[in-house]
């Protein structure tokens, strides 16, 4: 034992200096990259965890949107008749969820760092960002498997229907993963917000599923952009996550109504979240420790 | 000469007092800007060589540290002692940087593990095994680290053929023991540890603690803190001591304890002025002192349970009282009489007193579990009421081996422990009654 003593001893050149920060924004980069395996782990436990103790498993990935796509086929779709840009209802929903349901996984997670980690968080010090990263990432598994059980359905529609004539594969389905690193960041800024006001005061955990709900139906999810008239399109880029919804289905599905400006526009709109978020949650993270 | 492996500068804490949920956004401004401006004259003041500004006389505000610096140099061991509330783990807080401080300067010249609780992180629906490598990732190892130690890891957790089961099943004691040996492993050059010696079965608290020593003995700076004197004295050849937030000496731990015990006793020694507000009676026979004393006949303030105490009274007598009745009553931090002896129960006499002289009251095995007592003590002369003190000595019990595992009862069920023994009589034929095993270990 005492062999691994001489080897780690002359490690002088690390310099760590504590004290009050003023900066507005100042995120230990290094130790997040130092940190990684702790963000590897973590990922892995969330994924582990999450359906332990489960009969299905995994298989709830795919159930949960399947059993929404059908509750929404059902009411919006035939009680309701809410057009669907005339696409098949089952893929227009099960494309608008795809998006939606990382968007509100991620949210709704990291919207609650700082009071499901307190135990945590008050005994030891690691860079508190790597929770809500890891989230972020965990919740790709969830997207990948419903992103397969969504194919499945574009093939069967594609091939063995009639409606599958109308449907093109296009190149810029490639696009999707940046459309995905778009709702991470969008859903990262809010978690931030959200997880550094409930820090303080907790009647923030309350309003956050009702936000998620609200958000859920201004989102063109159930409905297509196309149905806003085009007067009061504009007043929809206020809700950044309409572009990257309309573009889901545009790249998917061949048909979203979003233009560059739009797009652009909530691009912008998330990453001030994002920034001004990741603000608030550093300047929480320094102090939270003393409030609960 | 190299350089100080920790430097602490001029730390000051300020916790706000009163209900944090309560306030209204304008008072979040009002906390903001103020708080700059403390920031700033702390600072403009440390510039200056002035001392700490830190009579603010707000009363909602509360300095759990105010100016504290020292300089720990590489391989040192250092043990930080001060009584509940003077601010130790505020100080462990901001070395962890869990927290920050208000104003000041810490600089750590190395990597760095705390260690404020074992099993930090542990979920409890992962396997020992998948739990070892998340805890040591937690406290800053890296995989392959974990991995290379892994073997090593288990064998001194003992808990071998549990290690692929959820740790939801373990006992608390596993748990403990996987926790500890994880940290045990790591080898930073900084090791920062609270109390976390505290837990887990005699066997294991031994083992952990020859293991922080072998870490000592491996050039590693320690830094730790325990209100447990006897264990920094073991441990540590320099110690701090800390009061009301400030570093109040600072030196080979042995005068530092020394110097500590002798503070309490001059504080001790004012409950028997005059005008001690909690002293009555007319003043014919009064006292003028009390001690505690260990085994050894050593005035103490910090005893084991289960060692053999006296308490120790002087007394003047003026007024010439003949055989009067005292009694003296122990109660636990909660204010509960946990026992009271006067000299009538044995029927010992106090016919000749003399002018003066002293007392004393020897217990062979002092029953009472960990905790700060006091003892309130009073003389009667035919009924009469000659003096009373509600506050004439404090003593800690710290640790115990009143029974042979050092195990005490659980707290919330206990001011005393008794002597006992057990016996079993199983009845022939009835099957699987017999397990004397009894370190609960499950």
């Amino acid at each position: 034992m005492n062999s691994t003593a001489t080897t780690k001893i002359p490690t002088t050149e690390i310099e760590i200096i504590i004290e009050p920060k003023s900066r507005w924004l100042h995120i230990d980069w290094r130790s997040v990259v130092e940190r990684r395996d702790l963000l590897f782990l973590l990922v892995r436990r969330d994924f582990v965890v999450k359906y332990k103790q489960t009969v299905l498993g995994p298989a709830w990935f795919i159930i949960q949107p399947l059993l929404m796509t059908l509750i929404f086929t059902v009411i919006f779709g035939n009680v309701a008749k809410i057009p669907t840009d005339g696409l098949p209802t089952v893929l227009f929903y099960l494309c608008g969820l795809l998006g939606w349901s990382y968007f509100a996984q991620v949210l709704s997670t990291s919207g609650a760092t700082f009071t499901t980690n307190a135990d945590l968080f008050t005994k030891i010090y690691f860079p508190r960002i790597i929770v809500p990263l890891a989230v972020a990432i965990s919740n790709l598994f969830a997207f990948a498997i419903q992103l397969v059980t969504f194919i499945a359905f574009f093939a069967y529609f594609y091939f063995f229907t009639a409606a599958g004539e109308t449907m093109t594969l296009s190149w810029s389905m490639l696009l999707l993963p940046f459309l995905i690193l778009h709702i991470a960041v969008l859903a990262l800024g809010v978690g931030f917000w959200l997880s550094s006001l409930t820090a303080k005061y907790r009647d923030f955990q309350m309003l956050q599923q009702f936000l998620i709900q609200i958000w859920m139906y201004a989102t063109p999810i159930i409905w297509p952009l196309s149905q806003v008239p085009e007067a009061w399109r504009w007043a929809m880029a206020l809700n950044p996550m309409a572009a990257v919804i309309e573009s889901f289905k545009l790249i998917l599905l061949g048909s979203g109504t979003v233009t560059l400006p739009f797009y652009a526009f909530s691009l912008f709109v998330s990453l001030a979240i994002f920034i001004s978020g990741l603000m608030l949650f550093q300047r929480t993270e320094r102090n939270f420790v003393d409030t609960v | 000469m190299s350089k100080p492996i920790i430097e602490v500068e001029n730390v000051s804490k300020v916790y706000r007092l009163g209900q944090v949920g309560a306030t209204s956004f304008r008072d979040e401004l009002e906390r903001y800007f103020l708080e700059r401006k403390m920031r700033k004259t702390a600072r403009a003041a440390a510039l200056r060589g002035e001392p700490h500004p830190d009579t603010t006389n707000d009363p909602k505000e509360y300095w759990a540290l105010s100016d504290v610096s020292f300089k720990v140099m590489p391989g040192e061991v250092i043990g930080v002692i001060g009584k509940n509330g003077a601010g130790k783990s505020t100080l462990l807080k901001i070395l962890s940087r869990i927290t920050e401080p208000t104003s000041g300067r810490i600089t750590m010249r190395g990597s760095f593990a705390s260690l404020l609780e074992v099993g930090t992180g542990f979920h409890p629906e992962l396997t020992g095994r998948e739990n070892v490598y998340l805890n040591g990732a937690i406290l800053g190892m890296d995989r392959r680290e974990v991995g290379k130690k892994f073997d090593e890891i288990v064998a001194f957790s003992g808990i071998d053929r549990h290690i692929d089961t959820p740790v939801k099943r373990y006992s608390t004691g596993m748990r403990v023991r996987l926790g500890f040996a994880v940290a045990a492993h790591m080898e930073p050059d900084i090791l920062i540890v609270d109390e976390v010696l505290a837990v887990g079965d005699f066997d294991f608290q031994k083992k952990c603690l020859g293991k922080m020593q072998d870490v000592a003995g491996q050039g590693r700076t320690v830094f730790f803190v325990s209100h447990n004197m006897a264990s920094i004295q073991q441990l540590c050849p320099r110690a701090i001591l800390l009061m009301k937030g400030q570093v109040v000496a600072d030196g080979p731990s042995k005068d530092v304890i020394q110097g500590y015990l002798g503070d309490m006793q001059e504080k001790a020694v004012d409950a028997f002025r005059a005008d001690n507000p909690h002293r009555s009676g007319s003043g014919d026979l009064i006292f003028t002192g009390a001690r505690l004393l260990d085994e050894n006949h050593m005035q103490t303030n910090d005893v084991m349970a289960g060692n053999s105490i006296s308490i120790e009274f002087d007394y003047e007598n003026s007024g010439n009282v003949q055989d009067p009745s005292f009694v003296f009553t122990t109660y636990n931090s909660d204010g509960v009489p946990v026992t009271s002896i006067n000299n009538g129960l044995q029927a010992f006499s106090l016919k000749d007193l003399g002018s003066s002289g002293q007392i004393r009251c020897r217990i062979p095995r002092c029953p009472l579990p960990p905790g700060r007592y006091r003892i309130a003590v009073s003389l009667h002369s035919d009924s009469r009421k000659t003096d009373h003190i509600s506050n004439a000595l404090f003593f800690d019990v710290s640790s115990s081996c009143f029974y042979k595992t050092s195990n005490t009862p659980h707290d919330g069920f206990c001011c005393v422990m008794l002597d006992h023994s057990w016996e079993l009589d199983p009845k022939p034929g009835v099957k699987g009654v017999v397990n004397s095993n009894h370190t609960g270990i499950r």
